[in-house]
C-alpha cells in the first residue's frame, strides 16, 4: 500500500483483557479521524485459550487482519503467547510483553493490559490526553482510576 | 461517525429502518446482533431455535411489518424448511434473514458456505465486506424485500461480524415502515400444490428481474485498474484483494444471488486475466464458468479456512506451496470450578460411551476428561445415543449416555426425548441434561428454560424434569453434580445399570453467569412480575 498503515497485534489468554486493549487502541485512532479497523475472534477462544486481536490504522485500511510478517507491534499480555504470535511481526518490529512492567507497582493486577498499552503509547503518535480519553470511554467508571495509574506506569517505564 | 462491528452495524440499520421484531437463536458469530438491536431500543427475542425464529419472522412480514431473523450458518440448516417455502409465498412487509457464516471454523462444527442456500432456496443474497456495508446492505435487504416481496438473505462472515470499522449512519435512507395490517392473500400464502405451482413460476420470474436489475443497478462496484488483471470478488475477500493486489481491476459483487452474470461477462472481457477470488466454496467461479465467462478460480487448497492478504497473494501468483502450519496456541478449556468438570470426570470414571452435543461442554472431549465420543449438531446427542444403543452389543450399549446442555435441549433436544419415549432401546437409555442456567458458550444468553426473556425479564419457563416426567420417563432425577460428585457418579451408575429410560438433570449455574442470574432474579422479584 502506498500510504503507511500502522499494524498492531495484541495477544494473550482469554480473560486477560486482550479485546479491551484492542478496543482502546482502535478508539484512540478512531477519535483522531484516521481510518481504522479492528479484528478479533470470539467464541471458543474465550474459555481461557489463546486470544489475539488486530488493530490497523492509517489513511485507508482494507483488510481488518494484519498480514503475517507485517505487524509493527506485538503486545502480549502473557509471555508464552509471544512465540505463538511471533510470525505476525515484521522484521525490526517491536515486542511489548509483561517483562516491560513491574507488576508489583500495579494497584490492580488485572490492569496489566492497560499498563502494556502505556508502553505501546510511547511508540505511537497519539497524545497522553487522547489515550486517557479512550481509556475512560472504553472502560466502566469504577475501573478508571486503577487503569489510568496502570497506563502511567507503562508510559513511564 | 461510529466505530462498529459488523453485527452492531446490522443491528443499527435494523433499528434505523424501524424493524418491528428481531428474532433468532444465539450462535457465534451472529449473537450480538439481537443483543445490540435490543439495547438500541428495538424489540428482540430469542426463539427456541432458528426454525421457530424464522417462522415468527415470516408472520411479522406477512403482517406487513419489517422483520430481521439472525442465526449462525448451521442455524440456517435448522431453518431451511420454512426458508424454502417462504421463498414461494413471498412477504408483504420485509423479511431479512441473517446468516453468519464461519469460514475457518473459529467457533463452529463445520464451515458450510451458505451462498449455496441462496441458490437452493432461490432467495436473493447480499454480502457486505465491512461494517459500513453491513449497515448499508441491511437497509438494501429491506428495500429489495419490499420491492420484490421476497425474503432476503444477508450473509456475513466471522471477520465481518467481529471486525470493527468506521460507519456513517443514514437513518433516512428508507421510507418509513407501513403500519402492520392483516390483508388476506390465500393464494400467495397457503402452499397447497395448486397454489404452490404458480408460486414457483412467479418466484423464478422475480429472480429473472432481479438478475437484470443486479447487472444494471445492483449494489456492485468496479474499481478501475490494470487491464492485465481483473478480479471478481465479494464480501471480506474484497478487502484482502484491494490490499494484496492494489493494481488490479476489481469487480466487487454486493448481491451475489442472483448473480449479475452480464456484468461479470463484460468485466471479464475487458481484462487479459480474470480471477474469481472468493472465500469458501467455488460458488461464483462455477456459475461464471457455466455461463461461458472466461475466468479462473483459486487452487483447491484455498477452499479450506479463511482467506487473508497473504493467501490472496498466493492465489494471484498461482503459488500452491504448502502453507506453514500456525504455531499452536493454548487451547480453550472448561473454566476452573465449572460444574461440567465434575460431570465429565464421573463419565470418564464410569467408562461411558458419550454422545455429546454443542456448547461449552463439547470441551469434555479434551484432556484430562477425554469423555466425549461424538459431536454432530445441535440436539444430536440424543438421537445418536439412541442409535448407538440400538446397534451395539448389550455390554457396550449399556455404557452409552447422551449429554446435552440446557439451551441445546430447548433448541432441538425435546424431539430427541420424544424419540426416546417412542422408540426406547432394549437396554434403556440415560440422558444427562447439563443445566447451567444459561446459553454459556455464546456469552450467557437466556432461553426458554431460564424463564427470562432476551432482556432478562420474567416470562414462562420450561422445566426439564417436569417435561420428562410428563412424557413418561420412569426415572427422572435432579442433582447438583458439584455438591457431592461421588453421589452424582453413583446415580449415573445406577441409571446405567437399569434397562429403563432415565433423565438426569445436572443443575448448577454457570460460574460466569451466576452473579448475573442472581441479579436478574432479584430485579424481577422486586418488580413483582
Amino acid at each position: 500500500m502506498s500510504s503507511k498503515v500502522t499494524n498492531i497485534v495484541i495477544a494473550g489468554l482469554g480473560g486477560q483483557g486482550v479485546l479491551t486493549c484492542s478496543d482502546i487502541v482502535a478508539d484512540v485512532a478512531f477519535h483522531t479521524a484516521l481510518d481504522v479497523k479492528k479484528s478479533e475472534l470470539h467464541g471458543m477462544s474465550q474459555r481461557g485459550g489463546s486470544v489475539s486481536s488486530d488493530v490497523r490504522y492509517g489513511a485507508q485500511v482494507f483488510s481488518p487482519m494484519v498480514p503475517p510478517g507485517e505487524a509493527d507491534f506485538l503486545v502480549a499480555t502473557a509471555a508464552d503467547q509471544v512465540p505463538v504470535n511471533a510470525a505476525v511481526l515484521r522484521e525490526g518490529g517491536t515486542i511489548i510483553d509483561p517483562s516491560h512492567i513491574d507488576e508489583s507497582k500495579l494497584r490492580n493486577k488485572k490492569s496489566l493490559n492497560v499498563a502494556l498499552l502505556g508502553v505501546l503509547s510511547r511508540h505511537l503518535q497519539f497524545s497522553e490526553q487522547e489515550w486517557l480519553a479512550a481509556i475512560r470511554r472504553i472502560l466502566p467508571e469504577p475501573l478508571h482510576e486503577a487503569n489510568v495509574q496502570a497506563f502511567h506506569i507503562g508510559r513511564g517505564a | 461517525m461510529l466505530f462498529l462491528s459488523g453485527d452492531e452495524a446490522v443491528a443499527t440499520a435494523a433499528f434505523d429502518a424501524g424493524v418491528k421484531l428481531g428474532t433468532g437463536y444465539p450462535g457465534t458469530p451472529s449473537t450480538e446482533i439481537l443483543e445490540c438491536f435490543e439495547s438500541l431500543g428495538g424489540q428482540a427475542q430469542w426463539s427456541p431455535n432458528e426454525k421457530v425464529a424464522l417462522e415468527v419472522g415470516i408472520g411479522v412480514a406477512y403482517a406487513g411489518a419489517r422483520a430481521i431473523v439472525t442465526m449462525k450458518h448451521v442455524g440456517l440448516n435448522v431453518a431451511a424448511d420454512p426458508l424454502f417455502t417462504v421463498a414461494y409465498t413471498g412477504v408483504s412487509g420485509a423479511l431479512v434473514i441473517v446468516s453468519a457464516d464461519d469460514p475457518g471454523m473459529a467457533s463452529s462444527q463445520n464451515e458450510q458456505d451458505n451462498r449455496r442456500y441462496a441458490v437452493a432456496a432461490a432467495v436473493p443474497m447480499l454480502e457486505p465486506s465491512d461494517s459500513q456495508e453491513a449497515y448499508d446492505f441491511t437497509l438494501r435487504a429491506i428495500e429489495i424485500s419490499e420491492r420484490w416481496r421476497v425474503p432476503v438473505l444477508l450473509r456475513i462472515t466471522t471477520r465481518v461480524c467481529h471486525s470493527k470499522t468506521v460507519v456513517r449512519r443514514d437513518g433516512d435512507a428508507l421510507p418509513q415502515p407501513r403500519a402492520a395490517e392483516f390483508v388476506r392473500d390465500v393464494r400467495s400464502r397457503v402452499m397447497i400444490p395448486a397454489f404452490a405451482r404458480p408460486a414457483h413460476h412467479n418466484l423464478r420470474e422475480k429472480l429473472r428481474q432481479m438478475a437484470a436489475w443486479n447487472t444494471s443497478d445492483g449494489p456492485n462496484q468496479i474499481v478501475e485498474g490494470s487491464a492485465s488483471l481483473g478480479i471478481i470478488t465479494s464480501g471480506i475477500s474484497y478487502q484482502h484483494v484491494r490490499e494484496a493486489v492494489p493494481q488490479a481491476s476489481v469487480l466487487k459483487l454486493g448481491l451475489t444471488y442472483p448473480l449479475p452474470l452480464e456484468l461479470m461477462r463484460n468485466f471479464a472481457s475487458r481484462v487479459e486475466r480474470c480471477l474469481v477470488i472468493e472465500e469458501g466454496d467455488p460458488y461464483m467461479v462455477e456459475a461464471a464458468l457455466a455461463a461461458g465467462i472466461a475466468v479462473e478460480g483459486k487452487p483447491d487448497m484455498f477452499r479450506f479456512g479463511e482467506l487473508n492478504v497473504a493467501r490472496v497473494r498466493s492465489i494471484v501468483a498461482g503459488d500452491t506451496t504448502p502453507e506453514p502450519k500456525p504455531v499452536a496456541g493454548k487451547p480453550p478449556a472448561l473454566c476452573p470450578g465449572c460444574a461440567h468438570r465434575s460431570v465429565f470426570a464421573s463419565l470418564k470414571n464410569l467408562d461411558c460411551i458419550v454422545a455429546g452435543d454443542i456448547g461449552c461442554y463439547s470441551l469434555g472431549v479434551l484432556p484430562p476428561f477425554d469423555a466425549m465420543d461424538s459431536v454432530v449438531c445441535m440436539g444430536a446427542s440424543i438421537g445418536v445415543g439412541l442409535g448407538l444403543r440400538h446397534a451395539l452389543p448389550p455390554e457396550q450399549a449399556k455404557r452409552v449416555v447422551s449429554v446435552i446442555g440446557d439451551s441445546t435441549f430447548v433448541h432441538s433436544g425435546i424431539t430427541g426425548l420424544v424419540e426416546m419415549i417412542y422408540n426406547p432401546p432394549p437396554t434403556g437409555h440415560v440422558l444427562l441434561i447439563l443445566d447451567n442456567g444459561t446459553t454459556a458458550m455464546t456469552g450467557m444468553q437466556e432461553h426458554a428454560g431460564t424463564g427470562r426473556t432476551l432482556d432478562h425479564a420474567k416470562t414462562g419457563k420450561v422445566v426439564f424434569e417436569d417435561l420428562a416426567r410428563l412424557l413418561g420417563v420412569p426415572n427422572v432425577h435432579v442433582i447438583d453434580p458439584t455438591v457431592d460428585t461421588p453421589k452424582f457418579e453413583k446415580l449415573v451408575k445406577e441409571c446405567l445399570d437399569k434397562t429403563e429410560l432415565s433423565v438426569i438433570v445436572a443443575r448448577r449455574n454457570c460460574l460466569l453467569a451466576a452473579r448475573y442470574i442472581r441479579e436478574y432474579e432479584r430485579c424481577n422479584e422486586q418488580q413483582g412480575n
